[in-house]
């Protein structure tokens, strides 16, 4: 398959362009962040994402949804990192919805139409400690009853706070390390014994911490097999995985933008800063890196439809990718910036840290570089 | 089945039965590989056997017009007779310099007499190219060359000299950019022609290189004479030829860095069969172990960058500046492969002599690539070329 854009996909980009500039640019982070926002993005930005079917790009049509594909939600995301929009998009619309589909009848009803409508918000609640490595899930959950009992926690859950329901990593069987006897549930929002609070970080986005102590869930909440989820899980982690490095490459992309723009008109020594040669060879291997994570994106994207069993790795290669040149992008913007960059008026650090949080979300450039030497027999 | 699928399964087919299992080991070396040429010793006969079987169909340039000897393929079906190559482990039938460089450039501005009298016997292997751009004064600055060519009414004499003219010693014909005004600002005197490597006047030494190995020589030309419809394109206008070649020759050395970087044999296996792997088949040295997958992740992303650029160009959107982004990234990322696989093979990686290193071809080849950022335009002569024309940063 060519690594080119159809028609349609130019299209979807432009309008998510034009749509996102004028509704959710960089200024209406800044106005979450200043308000102090309890939630952190805008419900009723999200309900115009539904009424333009972002919501829902996951979605079979069965549901309500456009069913569109990941190339799609990637292009969606990347516009989303070039004006730091933040919505529960990749946690809600790209992972939940993965996993979601892998569902029986009964979840897939009951939760998909939501999510469509931009009516329902889902997180997914993996990470137990301060690295992401999801075969170390701990959390218990026991048979009880007719369904299962939880105890244990969660950090730093994407778009976790306020969610309507999160889909929860849970060790059914075996140890931590163990892929196997990994189960997701399907645990509401306002259950017993579930405490969940907002964790604030850098970026000022969502993230919840939560505590289970003896939730019960009913046993239709098991989503996918048990002590199977390993599967199911890893699926939706690589869509979110691709559509941050998706989001990654769009911030990468602007804040390098707004860099060459600023050593165009910024004067030193009588002369343009952008003529200095020791800036301009910083900023074509920059380019250069940019070209790269362009590549390694839109490939992870494709494959999910054209080669699924090679998007691991492609989602692999483009999250490490994306983070190592975000990082880059970031720290050289705000050093060709110089003083100006450093200022909490100026855009350029929100950018810094969103890449920052990011590139950590899902695993690390060590993380993935980890599993993709494996994967290539060293 | 469509058209391409039939495709495949023809070539498929024809490969299966046309290339001999000698020609489907991997090239060791540059020296291992078949350049063609006039006095060109083959290693064997089965390499004269692929090249002239490949070169009959036009495969060793798939995609030139087939009224010049070419494939007459399309991009799609060009893509798949490499994939099917690959899929045997099949070599390159002819490396060729005319192929990668003169050929495209003849095709945009030769007449059509020079292509139908130069490109059919590039794609046969018969005639062997170099090229003489760099002169010792010329590097970087190739504008500022000063080998003199003058018009003597029924011919043009050439005087001056050249260097790192790529085996010039074993080449039959030579493409040269030489002054043809010498008042002219330097980029608007500069004309490109051809000629024979046997003429009167022509000599070449070999350079000795830090590898111990002389692919580059100085050529020096004394009172050559060279026939008038020799020059390609108008007087004068050749530097927008050499520009428009070392488009062409960027790609091509770019190409030859993310080769084989993901797909092919891992580095890190590389460095598991000299170093050994813990329980978990991880590579006991995990500082290098680290290096590496960083190496695969570059080469990886390196090599849809290649494809990706491909594909935008067909779509109309033209490769042009970019091609120093894939020159630049590609030779640096070359030399990075080398320096780990230096350091996978440790202490035996240093050896010179003997059989077991084949005479130091490891050794060698890693000195070879420091080349690599230097010939066709060195790294730092990129970044000036991305930032002045696709970042339209100011002059200094």
């Amino acid at each position: 398959m060519a690594l080119v854009l159809n028609e349609e996909e130019e299209m979807l980009r432009d309008s998510a362009r034009g749509f996102l500039a004028e509704k959710a640019p960089v200024s209406a982070l800044r106005a979450l962040r200043d308000s102090r926002d309890p939630l952190g993005w805008s419900r009723s930005l999200w309900r115009e994402m539904a009424g333009m079917g972002w919501t829902g790009i996951l979605v079979p049509e069965e549901f309500g949804g456009m069913d569109y594909g990941m190339v799609g939600a990637g292009l969606i995301a990347q516009e989303m990192g070039r004006n730091l929009t933040a919505s529960p998009f990749i946690a809600t619309a790209i992972m939940a919805a993965t996993a979601l589909r892998e569902g029986s009848d009964e979840i897939r009803k009951k939760w998909l139409p939501g999510i469509a409508a931009g009516d329902t918000i889902m997180a997914l609640a993996v990470d137990e400690g301060i690295k992401h490595d999801p075969a170390k899930t701990a959390l218990a959950a026991r048979p009880h009853g007719n369904g299962y009992r939880l105890n244990g926690t969660k950090g730093y859950i994407i778009d976790g706070w306020d969610a309507d329901a999160l889909i929860v990593a849970a060790r059914t069987s075996g140890d931590p390390g163990d892929k196997k006897g990994i189960s997701l549930f399907v645990v509401e929002n306002g259950a017993q014994g579930l405490a969940t609070e907002r964790t604030i970080l850098l970026d000022s986005r969502n993230y919840a911490a939560a505590t289970f102590e003896d939730v019960d869930v009913a046993g239709d909440a098991l989503l996918g097999p048990l002590d199977g989820g390993w599967d199911v899980l890893e699926g939706a982690l690589n869509a979110g995985r691709a559509a941050l490095a998706a989001e990654m490459l769009g911030a990468s992309e602007r804040s390098f933008e707004m860099t060459m723009d600023y050593i165009k008109e910024r004067k030193q020594f009588g002369v343009h800063v952008g003529s200095f040669q020791g800036l301009q060879h910083r900023a074509a291997h920059l380019y250069s890196e940019i070209e790269l994570v362009k590549s390694a994106v839109l490939s992870a994207l494709q494959m999910f439809a054209t080669a699924p069993q090679m998007a691991g790795a492609a989602a692999a290669l483009a999250k490490a990718k994306a983070g190592e040149v975000g990082v880059l992008a970031a720290n050289e913007a705000v050093q060709m910036h110089g003083g100006i960059g450093m200022t909490d008026e100026y855009d350029i650090g929100f950018y810094m840290k969103r890449i920052r949080a990011a590139q950590e979300l899902l695993g690390d450039y060590a993380f993935h570089a980890d599993r993709l030497a494996t994967l290539r027999g060293f | 089945m469509s058209d391409l699928e039939q495709f495949r399964k023809d070539t498929r087919a024809w490969l299966e039965e046309n290339c001999p299992a000698e020609m489907r080991k991997p090239v060791r070396s540059e020296e291992d590989a078949c350049w063609g040429g006039r006095n060109f010793k083959f290693s064997c006969p089965e390499q004269k056997l692929w090249l002239e079987r490949m070169g009959e169909r036009g495969w060793t340039a798939p995609e030139w017009p087939k009224e010049y000897g070419g494939g007459g393929l399309s991009r799609e079906q060009a893509k798949i007779l490499k994939e099917e190559m690959a899929a045997i482990k099949a070599r390159p039938p002819l490396l060729s310099f005319g192929i990668w460089m003169l050929g495209p450039a003849l095709l945009k501005y030769g007449s059509e007499e020079q292509k139908k009298r130069f490109l059919p016997p590039i794609v046969r292997g018969e005639i062997r190219w170099c090229q003489g751009y760099s002169e010792p004064g010329a590097g970087s600055d190739l504008a500022s060359l000063q080998t003199r060519c003058e018009d003597k009414g029924d011919h043009f004499e050439v005087t001056g000299q050249k260097i790192w003219t790529s085996y010039a010693d074993k080449a039959d014909w030579i493409f040269c950019l030489v002054r043809t005004d010498r008042e002219a600002p330097k980029h608007l005197g500069i004309s490109f022609i051809l000629f024979d490597m046997q003429s009167p006047g022509v000599s070449t030494k070999p350079i000795l290189l830090i590898s111990g190995k002389s692919p580059f020589c100085e050529t020096f030309f004394d009172a050559v004479k060279v026939p008038k419809d020799q020059l390609v394109g108008e007087l004068n206008k050749g530097w927008d030829i050499a520009k428009y070649l070392l488009t062409h020759e960027r790609e091509m050395i770019g190409d030859s860095g993310g080769g084989g970087a993901f797909g092919g044999r891992a580095l890190g296996q590389i460095a598991v069969d000299a170093l050994g792997a813990d329980a978990q088949g991880r590579l006991k040295d995990p500082a290098l172990r680290a290096k590496l997958a960083q190496a695969e992740i570059d080469g990886w992303a390196f090599l849809l960058t290649m494809e990706r650029l491909k594909d935008e160009a067909k779509a109309g959107q033209g490769m042009g500046a970019r091609s120093s982004m894939l020159k630049y990234y590609g030779t640096e990322l070359n030399k990075r492969r080398f320096e780990l696989m230096m350091q996978s093979r440790g202490l035996s990686a240093l050896e010179w002599e003997g059989e077991a290193s084949r005479d130091g071809e490891l050794a060698r080849t890693w000195l070879r690539t420091k080349a690599n950022s230097i010939e066709g335009g060195t790294s730092e002569v990129q970044l000036n070329i991305i930032a002045k024309r696709i970042l339209g940063l100011p002059a200094s």
